[in-house]
């Protein structure tokens, strides 16, 4: 609450979302509707303020309104099924939730204490009244966001930003009133993901315009970018993909206004940040990488990294165009072993992670810290030796062959500078002499060319035979959740039934 | 005054209001333009004018720090005081522009 009324007084004028032809809000109008807001969710009763919904205006109103009120924020995923919705309301009663129609009371008749109201409704039902004066509680450890995190096993878990963690983050990476007044930036990702919670509150405190496309779409995105004259954006691995291949079929169809994208949240195909540089070569291209319980960014990738990585002929350096960049200065990242030992550069371990925009706490599970406050993340990597950090996706992907651990991504990797093979995923199947093997998953650019000895063949060149995958197999797609997380459960299941229906 | 962090302050001589962002939870002598700072809701004698010594002005968004960084305090207004605590004067905390991420 505190970064927004610090807009509103620095830059109240400015327009902090929508169209700046008139039908924006201004920082000003942003503060006051959040004000309103917050008496408006007062005299509801409720514990939990959530968001069941796409995004919409509605949501930094309610997210700072629920701060100025002392509730917790509660995004949720409005593309679960109807039994886990149901399970997720149970527990946050009770809530006002903000959600689009009829849909959700169905799904969630039964639940006592939800009371729903579509966005639209929210926002001119809460525009009556006086603006209460500015008496939120600033105790930071008050609970700001609860975010379920997309656990592939068990109950999701609700991870617990609390008010000094998000405004660490904020401090720590974003420079206030750091945006001209003509930046804009374009939020695509969802609401119940970090990064979406994280980018109203970034581009509210450096006074940049938050411009919202609520369902991702590559032609909506960029015929938004080019009508918004958007400046900035952040897009998910497949999000990105989809851009490139639009721009390939409709090249005169681009937005020219673009001077920055960053890009995060699961795995970048080496080819598609590749021809995105090739296609925006005056855009600056920034990787972020960073969990729920972080506050979202730990580390990134700047401009400079990647112009550097992509001009040199050091292989060491190139490399680091795959790399999640350096963590950032108002934290630690440091890599360790199996008995929490830390490692030198070069070697993978666990990535652990310590600062105050670190939560690691969930709710009813509390912290998940060492008794010195670092966070093992369960994303296995390494640091080279200037300090670059490689991400190899989580622990319990990690393949492993007769007694050796494997990172599915320096399989993936290759397989990828493969001209003909657009994605691939590396997975471990059991295996009655080995343990596990390696079965590579590859979806191909042209699949008429497909060739299984071909491709085992190119991937013997370039890595050690313990690591060469048995057996290949092509599919259209890979599965992805609609964050662009790789689903490895999913087709890891995909292919154990494939392989009993054959035997 | 104990300051903690999320204490707020106003400065007596000027338009000055910080928050603490870090604090090590112990009474500080905390002055904006050479007089001590007051709570927010304190509605006593204001006005005066800020020390010579004390009177470069806050800038809105810095965050300022003593000289071993135990405490931080971010302006959320700015004022024509310089900030301290007792004489010693607080410096900005330099920090270099990451690139948006999010």
């Amino acid at each position: 609450m505190m970064l927004l009324e610090m807009a509103s007084s620095g830059f109240g004028h400015r327009v902090a979302i929508g169209s700046r032809d008139g039908s924006g809000m201004t920082y000003q109008d942003l503060y006051d509707q959040s004000g309103r807001a917050s008496d408006y969710l007062q005299q509801r009763n409720v514990e939990h303020v959530s968001f069941f919904d796409e995004s919409s205006p509605a949501l930094p109103v309610s997210l700072f309104a629920a701060a100025w009120a002392g509730l917790p924020f509660v995004p949720l995923n409005y593309r679960l099924s109807n039994v886990d919705t149901y399970s997720l309301f149970e527990r946050i009663t009770p809530t006002f939730t903000i959600s689009d129609g009829a849909e959700l009371e169905n799904i969630i008749s039964g639940v006592d204490g939800v009371q729903s109201t579509a966005w639209h409704l929210f926002l001119t039902d809460s525009a009556e009244g006086a603006i209460p004066e500015p008496t939120w509680n600033m105790d930071p450890d008050e609970i700001a966001v609860l975010l379920f995190t997309s656990g592939t096993t068990g109950d999701p878990k609700a991870a617990v930003l609390r008010h000094s963690h998000l405004v660490s983050y904020i401090l720590g990476s974003v420079e206030f009133m750091g945006s001209d007044e003509d930046e804009a930036t374009l939020v695509s990702v969802p609401p119940y993901h970090v990064a979406g919670i994280a980018a109203m509150c970034s581009s509210i405190y450096a006074g940049r315009r938050i411009v919202q496309l609520p369902f991702f779409d590559a032609y909506e995105w960029i015929d938004l970018a080019i009508k918004e004259e958007v400046t900035h954006a952040m897009v998910v691995p497949t999000m990105l993909s989809r851009i490139v291949e639009e721009l390939e079929k409709n090249p005169s169809h681009k937005p020219d206004t673009l001077r920055a994208i960053s890009y995060g949240g699961g795995k970048m195909p080496r080819p598609v940040i590749e021809k995105a540089l090739e296609l925006f070569p005056a855009t600056n291209f920034v990787n972020a990488y960073g969990l729920t319980e972080t506050s979202s960014t730990i580390s990134v990738l700047g401009p400079e990294d990647h112009r550097i990585a992509v001009e040199s002929s050091d292989p060491e350096v190139r490399k680091r165009l795959a790399s999640a960049g350096k963590p950032l200065p108002s934290l630690e990242v440091s890599i360790r072993d199996e008995d929490s030992n830390e490692v030198d550069p070069g070697v993978s371990g666990e990535i652990w992670v310590r600062g105050e925009q670190v939560s690691g706490e969930y709710l009813g599970h509390g912290k998940r810290l060492t008794g010195d406050g670092w966070f093992p993340t369960n994303d296995g990597g390494s640091l080279d030796s200037e300090g670059y950090l490689f991400v190899e996706g989580r622990i319990d992907d990690i393949i492993i062959r007769g007694g050796e651990n494997i990172s599915p991504g320096e399989i993936e990797d290759v397989l990828l500078q493969h001209p003909n093979i657009r994605d691939a995923a590396a997975v471990g199947m059991a295996d009655t002499e080995w343990g596990e093997i390696i079965v590579a998953v590859v979806v191909l650019s042209d699949p008429d060319f497909f060739s299984e000895p071909e491709i085992l063949g190119f991937s013997k060149e370039h890595l050690r035979s313990s690591r060469t995958p048995e057996k290949i197999i092509m599919l259209d797609e890979l599965p992805y959740n609609e964050t662009g997380k790789l689903l490895r459960r999913v087709l890891k299941d995909g292919l154990v039934n494939q392989d009993n229906s054959e035997g | 005054m104990e300051i903690r962090a999320g204490s707020r302050l106003k400065s007596a001589v000027c338009n000055t209001e910080v928050i603490a962002v870090k604090a090590p939870g112990e009474d500080m002598d905390i002055r904006c333009g050479g007089v001590p700072m007051l709570d927010p809701s304190d509605t006593g004698e204001e006005g005066g004018k800020p020390d010579a010594a004390a009177a470069d002005g806050t800038q809105m968004g810095k965050r300022y720090v003593d000289s071993n960084e135990t405490i931080e305090l971010l302006c959320t207004k700015p004022g024509d005081g310089s900030l301290g605590i007792g004489d010693a004067l607080l410096a900005i905390k330099e920090s270099k522009p990451l690139p948006a991420s999010d």
